[in-house]
């Protein structure tokens, strides 16, 4: 194979394809061959009644909407917050001196090890959960966006001040619009993390959302349930990942032309 | 009367990781007249950008000011229009966005800024892009964008950093004739950096050499090809010798700063 040589769009659909074929092969062989008990691997079959009883009789689509109701409410919230803090540090250097060390010492924070002190201070309510994503969310988009906007071409900035672009104008009419595909490639990423830390708050104290079902899951040994449970959010964040990949790409045109 | 006047302008850029300080520019005096074309001529390293960027407003310099029609400069402004030579482009805008830029800054209304485009398009000769993004235009239609974005500002004084630098040579010869042609019909105070030899006679009123590190003004020569210039000027004898003198001129420098870096 050439490095760097390119793949016609039907092979790369086909080959994408193929990986999954080739997973849910060798799952079905380790289970279906008893090479794994079946106590602590259920097959794909048992997977998906489990899943259809999961969502026919207990309700599963209500766990879903909460949990996707608890990552988009999280990460809509960090996100009003961080992206206007992070471009103002990523601006105005005063600020990022001011802000830089703190946000970088308290990305290292690991928002799952807040879930007990925030269950203290909110309850096992809304709240806490929205707050976890928020922890675990917040500072690492505050960061990812000042870095972006720190590193706009300096020339474009100039080119703006000697068209008679004010300090708020540059900020305005070149940081804002330079940065905003890395803005939203940033925020995409960030979704993606938010995924996890709301699975961890609702393993731990909730009464419902799929990392609810998934420990309840646990004391019945219904290992195809928890398993179920983990490929929706799979295909979640893929559906999500694809969306926010198409609003992108429509939105900042300018970059593919 | 001198529109633009360079009054013992210096700069000297602090060292790096505890290096010597270093000189770009001696102290130098320039005045130019309005309506003038002025192209400033040197070696790589001379300090010809550095001059042009404190008349932006773009650098300070460490001595001396610029005064613009008898007012200090502090700062970059819309009276003075840049071209660069990188391609400064804002990407997320069209050409048509982007030649209106400064207007929309200043806050001139849609109807009249869409016709000051469009008379600006007109002259750099990109009708039929005003579409386009700039990722979509060849170098030499990125530059000539740059140029209607700068002069649609209509500034007192057009500055240009090398801005033909990156073109192929026709495109090069074309974008001359192209600036020469505009200038020539609206008149406007223009200062370009080169290090064309050339290109600095072709479009000159007044050729101004520099010498090596630290910068500071050889020579000023006036060309007096009569205007409108054709590019079979080039060909021309009083235009070998002109060119013959800052040739000699500027190997002098050049040799010089090739054995000293």
């Amino acid at each position: 194979m050439r490095p760097l040589e390119p793949i016609g769009q039907q092979a790369r659909i086909l080959l994408g394809i193929l990986f999954f074929v080739l997973f849910f092969s060798g799952w079905s062989i380790a289970t279906f061959g008893g090479f794994v008990s079946p106590t602590f691997l259920a097959d794909p079959i048992t997977m998906l009644k489990d899943g259809i009883y999961l969502l026919t009789e207990q309700g599963f689509l209500e766990d879903i909407g909460m949990t996707v109701w608890r990552v988009v409410g999280g990460f809509v919230l960090s996100a009003l917050v961080a992206v206007p803090i992070g471009i103002a540090m990523g601006a105005y250097k005063p600020i990022e001196a001011l802000l830089e060390p703190f946000v970088s010492f308290s990305r290292y924070l690991p928002a799952s090890a807040f879930i007990p002190l925030l269950i203290l201070w909110a309850g096992i309510g809304e709240l806490q959960k929205l707050l976890v994503i928020f922890i675990g969310s917040v500072f690492q988009i505050i960061l990812m966006v000042s870095v972006s906007v720190s590193a706009t071409r300096r020339d474009l900035v100039e080119a703006s001040y000697t068209l008679g672009a004010s300090d708020a104008g540059v900020v305005r009419r070149v940081l804002i619009p330079a940065n905003a595909p890395d803005i939203a490639e940033t925020l995409r990423l960030v979704l993606g993390w938010a995924w996890t830390y709301v699975i961890v708050a609702e393993l731990i104290g909730a009464s419902s959302g799929i990392g609810y079902m998934i420990i309840n899951s646990q004391a019945l040994m219904a290992t195809g349930q928890i398993i179920f449970g983990i490929i929706v959010i799979g295909i979640i964040g893929l559906i999500s990942d694809f969306a926010f990949k198409t609003v992108n790409r429509s939105l900042f045109a300018w970059r593919l032309a | 009367m001198s529109e633009l006047i360079v009054k013992g302008v210096s700069r000297t850029f602090p060292g790096v990781r505890g290096g010597a300080p270093v000189q770009a520019l001696h102290p130098t005096d320039l005045d130019i007249a309005k309506n003038d074309f002025v192209t400033i001529l040197g070696p790589s390293g001379c300090g010809k950008s550095t001059l042009l960027r404190i008349i932006a407003g773009l650098d300070r310099p460490t001595t001396g000011s610029v005064l613009l029609e008898g007012q200090t400069i502090t700062g970059p402004g819309a009276d003075r229009g840049m071209v660069f030579q990188s391609y400064t482009l804002f990407p997320w805008l069209t050409v048509r966005e982007n030649v209106g830029f400064g207007l929309r800054e200043r806050g001139i209304a849609a109807k009249e800024t869409a016709e000051i485009v469009d008379s600006y398009l007109d002259k750099v000769g990109l009708r039929g892009f005003e579409n386009h993004w700039p990722k979509q235009l060849s170098g030499g239609m990125q530059q000539r964008t740059a140029i209607a974005r700068a002069l649609a500002n209509d500034p007192k004084i057009l500055l240009l950093d090398e801005p033909f630098g990156a073109l192929d040579n026709q495109t090069r010869g074309l974008m001359q004739e192209l600036l020469l042609g505009i200038w020539e019909r609206e008149q406007k105070t223009v200062v370009f950096v080169t290090h064309d030899i050339e290109e600095a006679v072709f479009m000159a009123s007044r050729v101004v050499t520099m010498t090596a590190r630290p910068g500071r003004i050889k020579s000023i020569t006036p060309v007096d090809i009569p205007h409108p210039r054709h590019y079979t000027v080039k060909a021309s004898p009083e235009f070998s010798e002109l060119r013959l003198k800052l040739t000699e001129e500027i190997r002098a420098e050049a040799i010089q700063a090739a054995t000293h870096s």
